[in-house]
């Protein structure tokens, strides 16, 4: 059954975010909570990509791309082989590069020790994943610029007659920038259909919730009016998620709404509320209490022991 | 010298007809830009992005990302005020081939402040990977596109465009300096819209025993450095640089610091707007009123000889071929 893989890469996702956390002294784990289910059946069931071929172990950073640079590369490799036939997969919200590593081992696309080199000097394996970044392949840190790239290499595998699709994953705080919503114009105004987008709908951004930060309304509703068709869905729920994403609309794009909880899988998360983009330990005894909680949810039979 | 009508509109068709992988982007300004004849020959090749130039240039990031060679067309100012951060994260990190023709550089618009791309050089030249060229007549204007396509990386290109003047009979060759007059008392050094003004000024100049070398610059990034400093080594006073640009971080700077670098000891005058902005007007009238014209430069010339001539207007208005930019309108939008 496909379920128990994609159940099992979920939990290892935020198995592995988790243990990061701890080890580092924090991380971004509500983003691991809230995307781990849709990724895993993502990467598991959706995205139609090959084998990775990039070094298991990445690169060290290999200075910026320039004409005199022949050593640059992209992390684009571990999403494998760029074919006509096969999806791309572009990751707008960088700063999900933990979890995103997370899946990539968990899907055996990078080994397990791609992740030791997290925000180390002089590595690839950035804290806010860059295009050198594993699984990344544009710049998209600056948040809004993802989806008019990855519109770019959909209208160029348009006029190539690619049939594979290129899948954008977006961040729900992203819906405020206008250049996202440029973007939206312009897949009505080409009828771009070989383009599809999984939003992380989990309320949150840096300052707090969206709906105290600048609230967004009904996307589903303002997505709809700028001509998509969007399913909105619930992220965690993985067989949703699959069939939402057969889905192959004509001359439109496809946006699956992944309405999430930043808590999913670590209710003790909940007691942060409503700051949960980034979890840090200011006070004593903070770190202990917190990783005693989640590792017996994450762990119920009691094997998790930080190794 | 004689005027061009629209020498980019023809320039781009005889360029893209041979390219089928060159793409045409246009930000709501096609007929401004020149390119509605493009646009009506090859629709299938013109991608038109209304207004949304933030999406534009990362959309043309991904575009280049897929072997494709967007020339993206709209005015100066719009290529890098509000999309500054597409432009670097989408284009210029990567690398990516995409070029980014800009028109009515400077003060060459009546569009005031919001229309005049004045601090464009000095912006860009500080981003990494960039190359910047600047037309400076008719010619360049019409052999500019196979230089900026050839360059491994993005290109940002000051376009002139309605009627220009020619003044060169060679093509626009990348990073080099043109010799336009040889002297030994001073250097001027000028670029686009400026080198003609440079030009009736170093002719008045000459005849009134003041030997100028006059160096055109259509490459500001890179720059031909040891070019300009074997021409300043022949010169007895120092340089003076005239910009349709801010004089901060644009030719007087690049100047400057390629003279302070070679510890050359010469005097540097910079001509062009003096860290202020303009505002709407016609072109003539702003190039005298913010100091960009040959006139300007003569003055200078003055205090950098410490001798002065008996040129004023009128004489400068003999030079000038007046009979070419009679027909000349100011820029409209």
């Amino acid at each position: 059954m496909w379920q128990q893989e994609t159940r099992r890469v979920a939990h290892g996702i935020r198995c592995r975010v988790f243990e990061h956390t701890i080890r580092n002294n924090g991380g971004y784990l509500s983003q691991a909570c809230s995307s781990a289910d849709f990724l895993a059946t993502l990467y598991t069931r959706t995205l139609h990509l090959g084998p990775a071929i990039a070094p298991p172990v990445p690169r060290p950073f290999a200075g910026p791309p320039a004409a005199d640079n022949p050593h640059a590369f992209t992390g684009a490799g571990y999403h494998g082989e760029q074919t006509p036939a096969w999806d791309r997969f572009i990751i707008s919200p960088a700063h999900y590069a933990l979890v995103i590593y997370a899946a990539l081992i968990e899907t055996g696309r990078m080994d397990a020790q791609g992740l030791e080199l997290f925000n180390r000097d002089g590595e690839s394996v950035e804290m806010i994943g860059a295009e050198h970044s594993p699984g990344m392949e544009v710049m998209t840190g600056s948040l809004g610029q993802g989806l008019s790239q990855a519109l770019g290499i959909a209208m160029a595998r348009q006029r190539r007659g690619d049939r594979g699709r290129v899948w954008v994953f977006l961040s729900d705080g992203e819906l405020q920038e206008g250049q996202t919503w440029e973007a939206f114009q312009v897949m009505d105004h080409y009828h771009l259909d070989n383009i599809a987008i999984i939003v992380d709908v989990n309320g949150q951004q840096c300052d707090g919730t969206v709906a105290s930060t600048l609230r967004l309304g009904d996307i589903a509703h303002r997505l709809r009016a700028f001509g998509a068709e969007v399913h909105d869905i619930d992220g965690h729920d993985i067989e949703a998620i699959d069939q939402a994403g057969r889905s192959r609309p004509e001359h439109r794009p496809l946006v699956l709404l992944a309405n999430t909880d930043p808590c999913r899988g670590m209710d003790y998360l909940n007691r942060r509320r409503p700051k949960m983009h980034y979890v840090r330990f200011l006070k004593p005894g903070e770190k202990e209490e917190l990783e005693r909680e989640i590792r017996n949810e994450l762990y119920p039979e009691g094997q998790g022991d930080g190794t | 010298m004689k005027l061009v009508n629209k020498p980019y509109a023809q320039a781009f068709l005889d360029f893209a007809d041979a390219r089928p992988e060159v793409l045409c982007v246009s930000a709501d300004l096609t007929s401004s830009c020149e390119i509605d004849g493009f646009r009506d020959r090859h629709p299938e090749r013109f991608l038109s992005m209304g207004l949304t130039e933030q999406n534009m240039l990362s959309l043309c990031g991904g575009l280049a990302l897929e072997g494709l060679r967007p020339f993206v067309h709209t005015f100066a100012v719009f290529l890098y005020r509000r999309p500054y951060d597409q432009l670097v994260n989408s284009i210029a990190y990567s690398n990516r081939k995409v070029r980014l023709m800009g028109f009515l550089p400077g003060i060459t618009t009546p569009g005031g402040i919001t229309h005049q791309a004045i601090e464009d050089i000095a912006v860009l030249r500080s981003l990494p990977n960039m190359t910047l060229l600047e037309t400076g007549d008719a010619t360049e204007v019409e052999t500019v596109l196979e230089v900026a396509d050839a360059v491994e990386g993005p290109v940002y290109v000051r376009v002139l465009r309605g009627a220009v003047p020619r003044l060169f009979d060679t093509p626009f060759a990348f990073n080099q300096l043109r010799s336009l007059s040889q002297g030994e008392d001073l250097l001027v050094l000028t670029a686009g819209i400026t080198t003609e003004e440079a030009m009736r000024a170093s002719r008045a100049l000459r005849d009134a025993g003041v030997g100028v070398t006059h160096l055109h610059a259509s490459t500001l990034k890179p720059f031909a450095r040891e070019a300009f400093l074997d021409a300043l080594s022949g010169v007895r006073h120092g340089v003076i640089t005239l910009e349709n640009h801010t004089i901060v971080g644009g030719l007087g700077s690049i100047a400057a610091e390629i003279m302070a670098e070679a510890g050359s000891g010469k005097r540097l005058i910079r001509l062009g707007l003096q860290d202020t902005f303009a505002h709407g007007a016609s072109r003539p009238y702003l190039m005298r009123k913010y100091g960009l014209d040959a006139l300007t430069l003569v003055r200078a010339v003055e205090e950098l000889t410490g001798e002065t001539t008996d040129i004023d207007e009128a004489a400068l208005e003999a030079v000038r071929l007046d009979e070419v930019h009679s027909a000349a309108k100011a820029e409209a939008l």
